[in-house]
């Protein structure tokens, strides 16, 4: 499951919403003590990092044989799919949903904070600093401090329940976080290459057109990846703004395992599983971006 | 006055739709909060219109922060907060600190160490409410059985379902998605910081301890603060992971984001608004200061 293809030499300043590329060059082979002693922590680590993963997968292919709490550590007794197909079919109708819901949330916002990003780093105005701040500041909010109101709004503009009003959410929600990848990403290209757009006698617009957005598809593919994982994992819009009805996997996911008296962990793990493999395909295939939009996280610019 | 009318017009007329979304959503929406907050708006009559509500002032903050059960809410997410914060942040150190040396498969490590964090809580809870099952003995299964099968008896315990401690439980499975995440922080830390520098502690005799002492921590703080900001704010919205590993009802594992949720299902929208307020509050006391903090350093 690396995640590097190759080592490239970008210095790993992590702020810039460019992808982060942490790896060093490949050490010399020499046995020593302490590297060993090194390596015996990261293995121990390691595997107690994958407990929870031999768990999910074990569990998953368990059929009713293996509910004894003795054999609870244990290979399945029979490999059976029957897990699978069940939470397939209870959950694939959601996670259909759930494309259709993030998708196009995060295009939107992607977008979105691509013009803030552009504008708060390279075409600012007195008190630019000011407005940036007011918008990151949306990104900490606990969203409990908009609930009761946010939904007498969702409800009074008569949008949907269920994806369109989640589409909205996740975009309204979603600009503090784009705004600040993108503007952190553009503080990085010169200021010589606007201002000679500038002298050229490019307007704002054509500026963005021509000369920014086509250097941008980096921190658009971290934005989207951001977007992309934190819509799908989300539950909280979900509880609040769908219902089992017409809302996203993570709701669907959880009334699932705990919708039921008796718990089918076999069903639910599986589900899990399913429920997952977006965001860990995305964390694979493209894990250098991916680490890139976890450290524009961290605000400095 | 002109030039600089005519600098910010046309930024501010392309940051426009995003300004009015975040000053209505967050800004208007934080307003009309409160205003909810501090009215008698506690019964489904009222949250529909149906009846009238009338204007309290504090009153349900007062009695919020007066009863037992809301105190209890408070002192789960301190609790749950230091040690998610002391978790993350010594394992995420510990990790980046292992790695940072060039190290074979250092790519495995730091990608399985990682990968947690693109899970959702949601589904991480699936598998950890199997792991922090708290039968013990014969019927144990999770991690109590795994206790009982390396020999480690002693260490079962009935994790989340304890009174007291129950919810230092949750942050478990927090601490094992977010460690990769602070380790990925630091690592970019120690990356950051010019071999030049340590060699030149080395040269000047400095041991190993005082190198990290005084070269390298002094560097990494900046970087320790941006996780203790994030992992600190995450951690005081805590909600997905309790609802889907414990009950909205439980006592044992409740925080004020569940009361929340709980308030609002039974249409106390009054209350509901409350903690909603006390939980930006909470917030806004540790996030002001290093947002100003932020934007005063870049200038």
């Amino acid at each position: 499951m690396t995640t590097t293809t190759e080592p490239v030499p970008t210095t790993p300043t992590g702020t810039s919403g460019r992808p982060v590329d942490l790896h060093r060059k490949a050490p010399k082979s020499r046995f020593s003590a302490g590297r060993t002693a090194r390596y015996a922590v990261l293995v121990l680590f390691l595997l107690i990092v994958l407990i929870p993963v031999y768990v999910l997968f074990v569990t998953s292919f368990k059929g009713a044989g293996d509910a004894a709490p003795a054999r609870a550590w244990a290979l399945p007794e029979a490999w059976t799919l029957e897990n699978w197909q069940t939470a397939w079919t209870q959950l694939s109708p959601a996670i259909w949903r759930t494309v259709q819901m993030v998708v196009p949330s995060a295009i939107i916002a992607a977008f979105l904070g691509s013009l803030n990003g552009f504008v708060l780093a390279r075409w600012t105005f007195k008190g630019a600093n000011i407005v940036f701040t007011l918008i990151l500041f949306g990104m900490f909010i606990p969203y409990q401090a908009v609930m009761i109101p946010l939904n007498q709004l969702v409800l009074g503009l008569g949008i949907p329940s269920g994806v369109p009003s989640l589409i909205l959410l996740h975009v309204v929600y979603g600009i503090p976080i784009t705004t600040l990848i993108f503007r952190n990403y553009y503080i990085t290209v010169p200021h010589e290459l606007i201002e000679a757009a500038r002298v050229d006698g490019a307007g704002m617009l054509r500026t963005y057109w021509s000369i920014v957005l086509p250097i941008s598809i980096p921190a658009f593919v971290v934005v989207l990846i951001w977007q992309f994982t934190s819509a799908w994992n989300d539950f909280l819009f979900a509880v609040f703004f769908s219902s089992s009805q017409n809302g996203p996997v993570t709701l669907a996911l959880n009334n699932l395992a705990n919708g039921a008296l008796l718990q089918n962990y076999g069903v639910s793990m599986a589900g899990a599983l399913f429920a997952s493999l977006p965001t860990l395909l995305v964390y694979i295939v493209l894990g250098k971006y991916f680490v890139g939009g976890l450290m524009s996280g961290s605000v400095k610019g | 006055m002109l030039k600089s009318l005519r600098r910010a017009g046309p930024a501010l007329l392309m940051l426009a739709p995003s300004l009015i979304l975040v000053g209505v959503f967050v800004y208007g929406l934080i307003g009309a909060n409160f205003q909810t907050s501090i009215t008698d708006n506690h019964t489904a009559a009222q949250a529909t219109g149906q009846k009238p509500s009338v204007v309290v002032w504090f009153q349900n903050y007062f009695d919020l922060l007066g009863s037992e059960a809301f105190q209890h809410s408070l002192k789960n997410l301190v609790l749950y907060t230091v040690v998610f914060l002391v978790g993350t942040l010594v394992m995420g150190f510990l990790w980046a600190w292992l790695l940072d040396k060039p190290i074979r498969g250092e790519g495995l490590f730091r990608s399985v160490y990682l990968f947690p964090m693109a899970v959702s809580f949601v589904a991480s809870g699936v598998v950890w409410r199997w792991l922090l099952n708290s039968n013990q003995g014969e019927t144990a299964s999770g991690l109590n059985r795994l206790f009982q099968i390396i020999g480690l008896d002693f260490l079962q315990n009935n994790w989340w379902n304890n009174v007291t401690w129950g919810i230092t439980a949750i942050a478990i499975p927090a601490i094992w998605q977010l460690s990769g995440y602070v380790m990925a922080l630091f690592l970019a830390g120690f990356r950051g910081i010019p071999d030049e520098l340590r060699e030149a502690a080395r040269m000047d005799g400095a041991s190993e301890w005082k190198l990290y002492r005084h070269v390298l921590f002094p560097q990494l703080s900046p970087i320790a603060l941006s996780a203790l900001i994030i992992i600190g704010h995450m951690s005081l919205k805590a909600f997905d992971l309790i609802m889907s590993i414990s009950k909205p009802a439980n006592y044992q594992t409740k925080v004020p984001a569940v009361d929340m949720y709980v308030f609002k299902s039974s249409f106390d929208y009054a209350n509901a608004a409350a903690v909603g307020s006390i939980l930006l509050i909470i917030v806004a006391v540790v996030i002001v200061p290093y947002l100003i903090r932020t934007n005063r350093q870049e200038k």
